[in-house]
């Protein structure tokens, strides 16, 4: 026998959903309702697969892969991707990236969080690639491809902080629920793109614009093509700004399919779910867009502080903007062990959202005494700041070291975790390390 | 088993030992072979891509990123080791009710009462077209409320799974 092509189970759902239940599963679902199962094999197999009955399964929606059956299993590697960044969710990809993995001044590509709502594209024709700008604030819609893109307009390089908006939610008590992000959603690359304000003012952006709202090519977990996954966006005033970029590039090269790959939206020290990936379609808005997960309570905390637990009405809740102040310790990685006067270096980086760092501390007796570090400018706005500090541990025992920035405004970093919200999003509270000392 | 299987070809043989040990060995197993007659008979097209009979396609549940399969029936320590969840009263319901859709990371990352668990079978209901659960319902809530409740974390935990290695001069 020749040597077999092995076809993917996804391959076979990515070319027809309906198609496919019915040559792996004999599935036929209701044409109408695209639910349930016509017939009682189809059921029967499915059921099988998944080692399980499948309860109310006249409901089932029809073209889904039985995540059992689509969930990889065990240690895996993701290409790409460094193979000791932590895996939160693999449907969607949810990946963190471990603090001492986070040393390099430019976060390389095999280090950048993954965070997808949906899932990733499964077919990118590059040289179809097409970015159209639409909505009620531009005369008529405008359309770009990739080349358009790259020969139209001048093109900048920015090192941009991307940071999701629920890294350190595992810390919130009571847990709030999305994936249990500690402190490794976060990454300084090199954004090579266009600015957005170029771009705005090549479709010829009318002054009554209010937002810029973003659709992608990732497909909702559903498989159902009608369905967005995440349509988030800026206001005008953010997207004007020079750092506001569409890129096509990352530190010189394609951008990881994971992160986006052709095109997406860089928006520096905003929450990173601003930054559309796989970007198709810009919307200029009269009114604050309203894609799915602009609404309460996505991406939104309270007004007002509120008692941990508190359930807080829609009305009371507002978009984030800017993030707030924090930093990373990358050097050493926690669990060091050195000898009693042994001098080391600790470093890692800082930055604050829109606002830039002025000052980072470190601490070694659990936030008594504070040793002031010595901070870098950003190489551009919106980059973080690499700090070092040189530590001495005299005596023996059990240490931890604290990590603590202010930002241009005064406001520094919490040595708990700040304010509860519903979604557990903003914990910027001090990054901590374990090291001990012992002859 | 070995008797069962001696009229199927070797391509068969081998896809169905892999199913074999994400099931359960002897209930399953049986009803698979039955199954795979049904699609020679039914639809002999789609067997052939599903078990490699006469074409030169095999349909594989795999991708790039999967990893080796882990056998469905290996329990280890109270812990179903193929999904990561916890063998308990309801666990079959949560496996065929939520695992149809999604990853059981999303089970067993996150932790609420069970309010708040239903709360997210709510949300699934209204945004991601989870079908009504009916008398299941309740079963997987006692089965997540018990399971995966949340711990009384205070302000700031203690650093913990820290690995110890030698920080050289």
């Amino acid at each position: 026998m020749a040597k077999k092509k092995r076809i993917g189970i996804h391959e076979l759902y990515a070319r027809d959903p309906y198609q496919a239940d019915l040559e792996l599963f004999g599935r036929e679902s209701d044409p109408n309702s695209r639910r349930g199962f016509l017939k009682k094999a189809g059921l029967t197999a499915m059921a099988m697969a998944l080692g399980g009955k499948i309860v109310h399964a006249e409901n089932m929606p029809a073209g889904v892969i039985p995540a059992a059956l689509d969930t990889p299993q065990g240690d895996f590697e993701i290409e790409g991707k460094h193979p000791e960044l932590v895996v939160l969710n693999d449907k969607p990809w949810n990946v963190e990236t471990p603090a001492h993995l986070l040393d390099d001044e430019v976060t390389p590509a095999d280090r950048l969080f993954i965070r997808n709502n949906g899932l990733v594209p499964e077919k990118i024709d590059v040289a179809a690639w097409t970015l159209t700008i639409d909505g009620e604030s531009v005369p008529e819609p405008v359309t770009l491809s990739l080349d358009d893109l790259k020969t139209k307009f001048k093109s900048y390089t920015y090192r941009l902080t991307l940071e999701c908006g629920g890294n350190g939610r595992k810390e919130f008590n009571p847990p709030a629920k999305g994936n249990q992000w500690t402190t490794g959603a976060v990454g300084c690359s090199e954004w090579t793109g266009v600015r957005l304000k170029d771009l705005l003012e090549y479709a010829k952006v009318k002054s009554d614009a209010v937002y810029v709202g973003y659709y992608g090519a990732d497909v909702h977990l559903s498989r159902n093509p009608k369905k967005v996954t995440i349509s988030r966006g800026i206001p005008i005033a953010k997207a004007m700004e020079e750092e506001s970029l569409i890129a096509w590039q990352m530190n010189g090269e394609d951008i990881p399919l994971m992160n986006g790959y052709p095109l997406r939206m860089i928006i520096g020290g905003w929450p990173a779910s601003v930054s559309g990936k796989w970007l198709t379609r810009l919307s200029v808005r009269n009114i604050v867009h309203d894609g799915p997960k602009m609404e309460a309570p996505s991406y939104r905390v309270p007004k007002y502080p509120v008692a941990p637990g508190t359930e807080v009405p829609p009305e009371d809740m507002k978009i984030i903007e800017s993030m707030p102040v924090k930093s990373l310790i990358t050097y050493p990685k926690t669990g060091a062990m050195v000898k009693p006067g042994q001098k080391f270096e600790v470093r890692g980086h800082a930055w604050a959202g829109d606002m830039e760092v002025k000052e980072m501390h470190i601490s070694t007796d659990f936030g008594a005494t504070w040793q002031k570090a010595s901070l870098n400018p950003a190489p551009n706005r919106l980059a973080w700041q690499r700090w070092r500090a040189q530590v001495k541990l005299n005596e023996s025992g059990y240490y931890e070291i604290w990590a603590r920035a202010t930002d241009s405004n005064g406001k520094a970093q919490p040595m708990v975790v700040p304010g509860w919200n519903p979604k557990g999003y903003l914990n910027n509270a001090t990054h901590r390390i374990a090291v001990k000392v012992s002859s | 088993m070995a008797e069962d299987k001696k009229d199927l070809t070797p391509e068969q043989k081998e896809i169905l030992d892999k199913l074999v040990k994400r099931t359960n060995v002897l209930v399953y197993a049986a009803l698979f072979i039955v199954v795979v007659a049904m699609f020679n008979i039914m639809a002999p097209d789609a067997a052939d891509r599903l078990f490699g009979g006469g074409d030169e396609v095999v349909a594989e549940a795999t991708d790039a990123n999967a990893a080796p399969e882990i056998p469905d029936d290996l329990i280890e320590d109270g812990i179903h080791v193929a999904t990561g969840l916890i063998v308990d009263d309801g666990f079959q319901q949560v496996k065929a009710s939520c695992l149809a859709c999604h990853s059981s990371k999303l089970i067993t990352q996150n932790r609420a009462d069970r309010d708040g668990w239903k709360k997210m079978i709510r949300w699934m209901q209204e945004y991601q077209n989870l079908w009504d659960l009916g008398p299941n319902e309740d079963v997987i809530l006692d089965y997540l409320a018990k399971n995966y409740a949340p711990e009384d974390k205070g302000r700031r935990a203690n650093l913990t799974n820290v690995e110890w290695y030698v920080l050289e001069e």
